[in-house]
């Protein structure tokens, strides 16, 4: 317990510590609960179905078969696809908003890429769902055959499928990795520019030595990025066509496993079916974390010299010294 | 000459295309509002407001109970999120230096980055499982636990903005770190703090997916705690995934009055910022 280092003349700031501290500590505690209560609710699944169950394809709940593959494959298939289609773009952004943006646009141009995180995932999906995945399908009938030969694009044209869940993941993704990426050219020193500047550098080759710099934080908010597409449910749900299978096509309907869990959780009769299905969430649960954390190290290896500094460590109280 | 040439076009191509991805990123925003306003305007009207959900084919329905349902779900998940919220804000910010307070920053930005389905599935099996009940207070708790996160970060951030004299004038009044807190420092750093809180909720109140299986849906209006509530993002999933003309139309009129709640709340704690920071620059 940190607190006890305190000297009892203090009681009063003890006592204080101790009662933020619990809530503190509750916080802690709801991320350990989450794990800790999955892992419990999927333990049918783990038992019976062990590694097999990342790896097997069939999912038949009425005969009790449960395979995540398709799932899996789905969602990272569709954040890698999304993170393919928005880096260049957040990257635009972030670089054109913290080196080359007139101060008067700086402010409502970061409000407005900021606007695209506070729309909701379902306004997004039902925008997707109604006008998106129809353009989506009329751009896949005017495919031209020799496009259409690859696997990427073999399949009928449905609209409902990869292909929209990919774009529209990675519009939903791009103020998440635009702004970190933002933050993070703004702690480059100006110095770096200045001297990149004096030795006669191109605009574009200040910028390049200002995002090598940089690479770290960029490398993770381009992580954090995908962390959000992978965990990604509502939007994706309405558009990805919900079909569990494997492929290569963009034009296929496939799955993810937000979207399974969304859909099939309130059907789910049996105890097996069930524990299936959160063990799909422990597992999405552990990779979104483990991304988030590699993201977040990342990011604050960049940015900490920029953190206000910590009012503890100036001892603003002497500290009585122990009799 | 040739190189330097070369350079240059790849410099202006470069800054070219990043001054096009600001474009390409506010031309699906353009989209998305185009769409949900001209579609949503059509099926909204003051029935929308006031009456219940219809049969298909039957005229005048409405969202009344899901409109109802949202901001009683909303409001469970306040009531139990800011007091955690803030407090783990002000040890996080008063105990700074502290290997708890890392943790406890590394822990929120960390429930921050859970996916809300995740959320909802725990909150499934914590709350909903035990009693075989799917409840308004399940749904509540499932928004709580993902406020906790965004107000304890955005809190402990205010309070480091509040200058250092004001505490150390407490401290050397006599007053314990506890009363500088909530007497000097937390009353200085409130509206800043209410800013936080309605950005948070404004995050939340579009949620669907932690819903999903918490507070379920309910046809009926409702306000008991202990029972499923009908809430508006769920009636929106509902109706758009529906087959009929009829509800996708109502199912844009409730996009739409998702986004008019989200923007007014963002656009209110946005002019509050400023307020506050020309405040403090006033100082």
């Amino acid at each position: 317990m940190p607190g006890t280092r305190l000297p009892f003349r203090l009681g009063g700031d003890l006592s204080f510590r101790i009662f933020t501290g619990f809530f503190a500590l509750l916080l802690i505690v709801i991320v350990v609960a989450i794990g800790a209560e999955l892992w419990r609710n999927s333990l049918l699944s783990i038992q019976k179905f062990g590694f097999n169950f990342w790896v097997t394809r069939i999912w038949d709940p009425v005969a009790g078969e449960f395979g995540a593959l398709p799932f899996i494959w789905g969602t990272l298939y569709s954040a890698i696809l999304a993170l393919v289609l928005s880096t260049p773009v957040s990257l635009g952004i972030a670089i054109f908003l913290s080196e080359m943006a007139p101060g008067w646009a700086r402010q409502p141009l970061v409000f407005l890429t900021e606007l695209l995180a506070a729309i909701p995932s379902i306004v997004y999906g039902v925008w997707g769902a109604f006008v998106l995945a129809p353009w989506v399908r009329s751009l896949q009938v005017h495919m031209p055959d020799a496009l259409r030969a690859t696997p990427f694009f073999s399949g009928p044209p449905l609209g409902y499928g990869m292909l929209a869940a990919g774009l529209i993941l990675s519009v939903m993704v791009i103020p998440y990795s635009a702004s970190v990426a933002r933050e993070v050219l703004k702690a480059v020193p100006l110095a770096q520019r200045e001297a990149a500047y004096a030795l006669g550098a191109t605009r574009w080759e200040a910028i390049r030595a200002a995002l090598f710099f940089a690479r770290t934080g960029i490398v993770g908010a381009v992580m954090l990025g995908f962390g959000r597409a992978l965990g990604e449910t509502m939007a994706v749900t309405m558009v990805i066509g919900n079909s569990p299978q494997v492929s290569w096509s963009l034009n296929a309907p496939q799955y993810t496993m937000a979207a399974v869990i969304a859909n099939e959780f309130t059907e789910a009769a049996d105890d097996l079916y069930l524990n299936a299905l959160v063990e799909i969430g422990l597992v999405l649960f552990a990779i979104t974390l483990v991304i988030n954390m590699c993201s977040r190290l990342l990011i604050m290896s960049m940015t900490r010299s920029r953190r206000p500094k910590a009012q503890d460590e100036a001892p603003v109280l002497p500290e009585p010294k122990a009799a | 000459m040739n190189l330097a040439f070369r350079r240059r076009v790849l410099s202006a191509a470069v800054t070219g295309f990043c001054g096009l991805s600001i474009l390409v990123a506010l031309v699906p925003l353009g989209l998305i509002f185009f769409f949900v306003i001209s579609q949503g305007i059509r099926a909204l009207n003051f029935e929308f407001f006031t009456n219940m959900p219809q049969p298909v084919g039957e005229p005048g329905g409405g969202m009344a109970n899901a409109i109802v349902g949202s901001l009683i779900v909303t409001g469970i998940g306040a009531i139990f999120a800011i007091p955690i919220g803030i407090l783990c804000g002000v040890y996080a910010a008063e105990y700074a230096g502290s290997r708890l307070a890392a943790t406890v920053r590394f822990a929120a930005d960390t429930l921050n980055g859970v996916p809300s389905i995740v959320i909802g599935v725990f909150i499934y099996s914590l709350v909903v499982l035990p009693i075989r009940q799917f409840t308004a207070i399940a749904g509540g708790v499932a928004l709580g636990v993902m406020m906790i996160p965004i107000i304890a970060r955005s809190t402990e951030e205010l309070l480091l903005l509040v200058p250092g004299g004001l505490r150390e004038a407490s401290l050397a009044l006599g007053a314990t770190r506890g009363r500088a807190m909530f007497s000097v420092i937390l009353p200085a750093a409130f509206p800043g703090i209410v800013t936080g809180i309605m950005l948070a909720l404004s995050r939340i109140a579009g949620e669907t997916a932690p819903l999903l299986f918490t507070a379920l849906n309910n046809r009926f209006f409702s306000t008991r705690l202990d029972q499923p509530i009908s809430t508006l993002t769920v009636q929106v999933y509902t109706y758009a995934n529906s087959p009929y003309d009829d509800w996708h139309r109502q199912a844009w009129a409730g996009a739409l009055v998702l986004v008019s709640i989200v923007l007014l709340c963002s656009l209110l704690a946005r002019v509050a910022t400023r307020r506050l920071e020309r405040l403090q620059v006033g100082r």
